[in-house]
């Protein structure tokens, strides 16, 4: 959920961007990283664990902790925290540990 | 890859563009060096951004002001300088022996090399062993700060805090503002660790601060749909039947921080351990410079403090890697004089009792190593 009305930040939500989350298409803002409009959407679960398939949202938010890696335009392991959405980006949920073959 | 990339020279390297990277770009660049500034966020400012409360301390130290608008004061002197040149979404990834920093920018890896380079990389947050705490909406109070300052986007509806020193006591506040409900701030010490001055602003608000308690678990399956907390002994040990459940969407820990010195172990920088600084730290002298000749550090990554000291400490790496290059600093003594006063006036009093202690440990360690 986005905030509408804040006592002191406002928000410059201008240029809509328009991508699309496993298929789904996602409305954003320009400016926004693509793990914040997610969240804006309600979609928590960015990534899974390698080995028991968890699931894993992001940590930190700042490129550290790769918890929040998806694959993006085909490249897997996007730090999606600290990448900006773009029209037309294709983002899925990455499952694995996104070997080179993954680029498709 | 395709060829050689070419190696990009320049006098002075400032990676991290927070609080103290931005200040020592500033102070180098005013000097006249070419210096290159780099950060891997898409914005200038680093965790100013997220700061919505004004700043205490002098008026030149900017107090009075909000984090986010010394952001945009500090950047917009850098822009006026021609020799200083910002690179953001720009990751460094590695210190190499010949003194060459590898960067990723917009998908391709640069080379850069600085006659000094001013590490400025800030710090991460810590974590905390609980049952469940991969969850989503498991977050580092930075992340929730990001969320709703940076992008303005709810990390939760009803969210459990845990930790109250400074940081969990200013974004519970935050978290209120934003429109999200703190179902209380719990905090394992017996004491609240932050000033009283941000305590008391959470309680008025009605947000319970309990101490003694940590966080036992988690709850939820896909993401964070509740949490047992309880209580802790004096050997910080829990205690059996003193479990609550809290329905809350999210946890945030909020319960500290440490360096981010990944590339000063890559250049040898001797690191020390020193837990009142928050870690690992390298060693350093009074004018920031590490025993590696020409790499100074400055802010968050040089030992946990916060936004003022680390724009001061910014100041002094700045001013210090020109004058070694054979810049000259205009009324450069007087003006290391100033910060390195203000430095410790800062530093003075109670708050700044832990500090002084990790830097008294730090010189110690120092003076026995060189």
């Amino acid at each position: 959920m986005r905030i509408r009305r804040h006592p002191i930040l406002s928000f410059k939500r201008e240029k809509e961007v328009n991508f699309t989350f496993n298929g789904k298409p996602i409305k954003a803002f320009e400016g926004e990283t693509i793990a914040a409009a997610l969240h804006a959407e309600g979609i928590k679960v960015l990534s899974e664990s390698k080995r028991n398939h968890r699931p894993r949202g992001f940590f930190c938010a700042i490129g550290n902790c790769a918890s929040c890696l998806m694959k993006v335009d085909g490249i897997p392991n996007v730090k999606t925290c600290i990448t900006r959405v773009r029209d037309g980006m294709v983002v899925i949920s990455q499952h694995g540990r996104g070997d080179p073959g993954d680029i498709l | 890859m395709e060829g050689e990339t070419q190696v990009i020279s320049c006098d002075v390297i400032v990676i991290g563009a927070g609080p103290a990277g931005l200040m020592a770009a500033l102070r180098a660049g005013e000097a006249g060096a070419g210096v290159l500034l780099i950060d891997r966020e898409p914005f200038t400012g680093g965790q100013l951004v997220k700061q919505t409360h004004r700043f205490f301390g002098s008026k030149h130290q900017y107090a009075g002001t909000r984090g986010f608008d010394i952001a945009v004061r500090i950047t917009e002197k850098i822009e006026c300088l021609k020799n200083v040149k910002i690179l953001l979404e720009a990751t460094a990834l590695g210190y190499y022996e010949d003194g060459v920093l590898t960067v990723l920018h917009e998908g391709r890896m640069l080379k850069f090399k600085g006659k000094a380079i001013v590490v400025a990389t800030g710090a991460h947050e810590r974590f905390l062993p609980f049952e469940n705490n991969d969850l989503p909406g498991v977050y580092g109070a930075g992340a929730v700060q990001t969320l709703m300052n940076v992008y303005g986007v709810l990390p939760a509806k009803r969210i459990l805090m845990v930790g109250a020193g400074n940081i969990g006591l200013i974004v519970s506040y935050q978290l209120v503002q934003a429109g999200v409900e703190v179902a209380a701030i719990i905090e394992a010490a017996p004491r609240i660790g932050g000033y009283l001055v941000h305590a008391s602003k959470v309680r008025r608000l009605g947000v319970p601060i309990m101490t003694g308690y940590t966080i036992k678990r988690a709850l939820g399956k896909e993401c964070v749909r509740g949490a047992i907390i309880c209580k802790i002994d004096e050997n910080w040990n829990p205690v059996e039947g003193t479990e609550i459940k809290i329905e809350v969407d999210a946890v945030c820990l909020a319960v500290g921080l440490s360096s981010l010195c990944e590339l000063l172990w890559q250049a040898e920088v001797p690191m020390v351990y020193i837990p009142e600084l928050g870690g690992h730290v390298p060693l350093r002298n009074e004018d920031m410079e590490t025993p590696v000749e020409r790499i100074y550090v400055a802010g968050d990554a040089a030992g946990i403090e916060e936004a003022t000291s680390a724009m001061l400490e910014g100041e002094l790496a700045g001013i210090n890697a020109v004058s070694k290059l054979g810049y000259s600093v205009e009324d450069y003594a007087n003006k290391r004089g100033k910060i390195l006063s203000d430095l410790k006036n800062l530093r003075s009093g109670p708050v700044g009792e832990k500090i002084r202690a990790g830097l008294a440990r730090l010189r110690t360690l120092r003076n026995g190593n060189l």
